[in-house]
């Protein structure tokens, strides 16, 4: 992975020391919480419902074995032992104290890590597909070039009081795993026919409360004018996003209202402008980045492991674990592990102390010292050898690590909500839990199969929800808690913005109404290869609908 | 000085201590407690905005972070909030367990679970 060089390590240190300076500031009182306000948002630090957050950027969800300590070493020292793996593959920790935060930052400075443009108006944390650089399907690894975009956009001059956020994501394979449609720039790196490197460059997209699908407003924008469209796309928007309405100021509503061709048009008039300039990357640079992402050395292995098919054999809980749990690698005789953080139950996406110092244990153990976290709030560790499967599930399920349900109705995207956030209105987290336990049954969940459920506590959609194949939204209704069910909405490469299939429930009734959703699909899907969403798409609203409120 | 709040609705001030920034509430001797069973309960009028003007100053006098009003109904002499958001915020915490109190749980749940064989 990147490691930092001088200038990064001087960068981030100062702005360490930078922040401590300013956080004394508002503690002596030499500034107010108004001045304070602004700057501690710029360093990841929220006023949430009951303490102060720190959230941290991991960027392009890559993690080494000791950042992850760290992050274990922060929460048993400054939190509560405990941490949040998020829908942006950033962690948070929810307890953390303002007269601390300086001292975490600094630790979190000491392995290359950094909290800064994790919030405020600015280009925020790059992701990428969660197995980047193993995935079977991997075209081209699309982590050097989030890098290069992380290392423009950090400290951007230009970019640092956007009207608003501004989320760029990442992916190198047919199959989209880090839902590029629905981000404020996706990028889609490729080939073309002859074999040099580009970006299917689409803008526009996003969720929140004006849910849209990104526009392809260029098929290949050429590796190294990547920074050139991105800054001409960035100054569009900073022209003419709105900031007179903060419901109105994100890329998508100026793309929306101005239209696609014309974003076009204006995105490459500009382009025409600074191409040649000095954002051209040049080659060598591109490949001085891409050496940091260098495949790790694999020794050439069986392309099936004996020692796991017998292990399997006698070991139901490993074969259920291996069948859901780990994907094909581009390696023969290697997979990619997904470590569920959704146990039947439990908080979707929180680790801790001691899971988190496990899981970097097992990650220099098996996995060549990777882990990566994904915007589906899960660890991976992305480089496993088949022959190593048994003894890394053992470990995992001892520290309850193991539970094989990666992509199946129980892996469950959830926003804090009301239990921690200050802007949600409804709870997430024991919606999310309670649906958990009611499909518990492995048989159960493995016959249901595929099913993407997300859950949001307000409007603002961190928890995906117009993405889910089963959409939950909270919502505050006369001081209650309330849930509104959407249907169909897809984040991968056929994305969609699910549909509301009627009126919403009450925190008791919503678990129940989720089943009857899953039933009805169990009876009227045309096969067991046929999945929610695919069943969704093919019958439309009715069957749904008739179930959940009877015949119209 | 201090009065026995009345039975029925009335307010609260709230807000976060700025250092490490935990739900609190205004108490009857102008100090901050974390338990809404000590705060101060106002009931609209000049009670309340002394209440507030107080609480602003302890505000600017960098003790709490943007505090405000609440509306609470006190039921046996204790304030109870009236919107799910404060009663959150006054329980000190999410309404599920977390962290090492979450595997605890989650760790029985599983042991039972193989312990009756479901």
């Amino acid at each position: 992975m990147y490691r930092y060089d001088e200038f990064d390590h001087a960068f981030v240190n100062e702005r360490v020391a930078q922040f401590r300076g300013q956080v004394d500031r508002r503690l002596s009182g030499e500034i107010s919480e108004d001045q304070f306000k602004p700057l501690r948002l710029m360093n990841g630090v929220y006023l949430q419902l009951h303490a102060y957050m720190l959230r941290i950027a991991i960027p392009y969800g890559t993690l080494n074995p000791p950042q992850l300590r760290m992050l274990a070493f922060i929460a048993r020292k400054y939190d509560r032992g405990y941490g949040h793996f998020t829908t942006r593959q950033n962690l948070q920790f929810n307890w953390p104290a303002l007269k601390d935060i300086p001292d975490i930052l600094g630790h979190l400075a000491s392995v290359e890590m950094h909290a800064i443009q994790t919030s405020g108006n600015c280009i925020r944390n790059v992701t990428a597909d969660h197995f980047a650089g193993a995935a079977a399907d991997e075209v081209v690894d699309p982590r050097p070039y989030a890098e290069i975009l992380r290392q423009w956009s950090s400290l951007h001059p230009e970019f640092i009081f956007l009207p608003r956020k501004f989320k760029i994501a990442v992916t190198g394979s047919e199959r989209d795993r880090a839902a590029t449609q629905v981000h404020d720039i996706g990028l889609h790196a490729k080939r073309d026919a002859e074999g040099r490197l580009g970006f299917a460059y689409y803008v526009g997209g996003g969720l929140g409360r004006t849910p849209m699908i990104g526009h392809l407003i260029n098929e290949f924008v050429p590796v190294e004018d990547l920074l050139s469209y991105t800054e001409a796309v960035l100054r569009v928007y900073n022209l003419f996003g709105r900031r007179d309405n903060k419901y109105k100021a994100r890329i998508k509503i100026l793309v929306h209202e101005t239209g696609a061709a014309e974003i076009k048009r204006q995105v490459e008039e500009e382009w025409a402008r600074i191409r040649d300039g000095a954002l051209v990357l040049p080659q060598d640079e591109i490949h001085r980045i891409e050496a940091y992402f260098a495949p790790p050395a694999l020794a050439a292995k069986p392309a099936a492991s004996v020692k796991l098919n017998a292990a399997r054999k006698v070991d139901p809980q490993l074969d259920a674990w291996v069948a859901q749990n780990t994907v094909a690698h581009k390696t023969p005789g290697y997979t990619i592990v997904t470590i569920s953080l959704k146990p039947i139950g439990g908080t979707p996406g929180d680790a801790t102390a001691e899971q988190m110092d496990l899981i970097a244990d097992l990650a220099e153990r098996y996995s060549h010292g990777e882990i990566r976290v994904s915007h589906e709030q899960n660890l991976i560790l992305p480089h496993v050898a088949l022959d190593d499967l048994p003894a890394l599930h053992q470990a995992l399920a001892a520290a309850n690590l193991a539970t094989a349900n990666a992509g199946l109705v129980t892996d469950i995207i959830a926003c804090p909500g009301l239990d921690y956030c200050a802007l949600a209105n409804a709870r997430s987290i024991p919606i999310a839990q309670r649906i958990s336990e009611r499909f518990a049954d492995p048989v159960r969940q493995r016959d249901v199969g595929e099913l993407k459920i997300k859950i949001s506590g307000c409007i603002n959609a961190c928890g995906h929800h117009h993405v889910g194949h089963i959409g939950i939204l909270g919502v505050e209704k006369k001081g209650e808690e309330f849930y509104q069910l959407t249907l169909g909405g897809s984040g991968d490469e056929t994305a969609s913005v699910g549909e509301i299939i009627g009126p919403g429930f009450g925190y008791d009734e919503v678990v129940d109404a989720v089943e009857t959703l899953v039933d009805t699909y169990l009876k009227v899907r045309s096969g067991p290869e046929e999945n929610f969403l695919a069943a969704y798409r093919r019958l439309g609203q009715a069957p749904f609908k008739e179930a959940l409120y009877g015949a119209a | 000085m201090f009065k026995a709040a009345k039975e029925g609705p009335a307010k609260v001030i709230t807000a976060n201590d700025l250092r490490d920034g935990l739900v609190v509430f205004l108490d009857h001797d102008g100090g901050w407690t974390h338990d809404i069973a000590l705060a101060r309960v106002v009931e609209d009028g000049p009670d309340l905005d002394q209440a507030n003007a107080y609480a602003k100053a302890q505000h600017d006098a960098r003790i709490v972070v943007e505090p405000y009003p609440i509306d609470v109904e006190v039921k046996s002499g204790v304030p109870v909030p009236v919107r799910y958001r404060e009663r959150i915020r006054a329980e000190k915490g999410p309404t599920i367990v977390y962290g090492y109190d979450e595997v605890a749980k989650l760790q029985q749940a599983g042991g039972v679970k193989r312990a009756t064989g479901t």
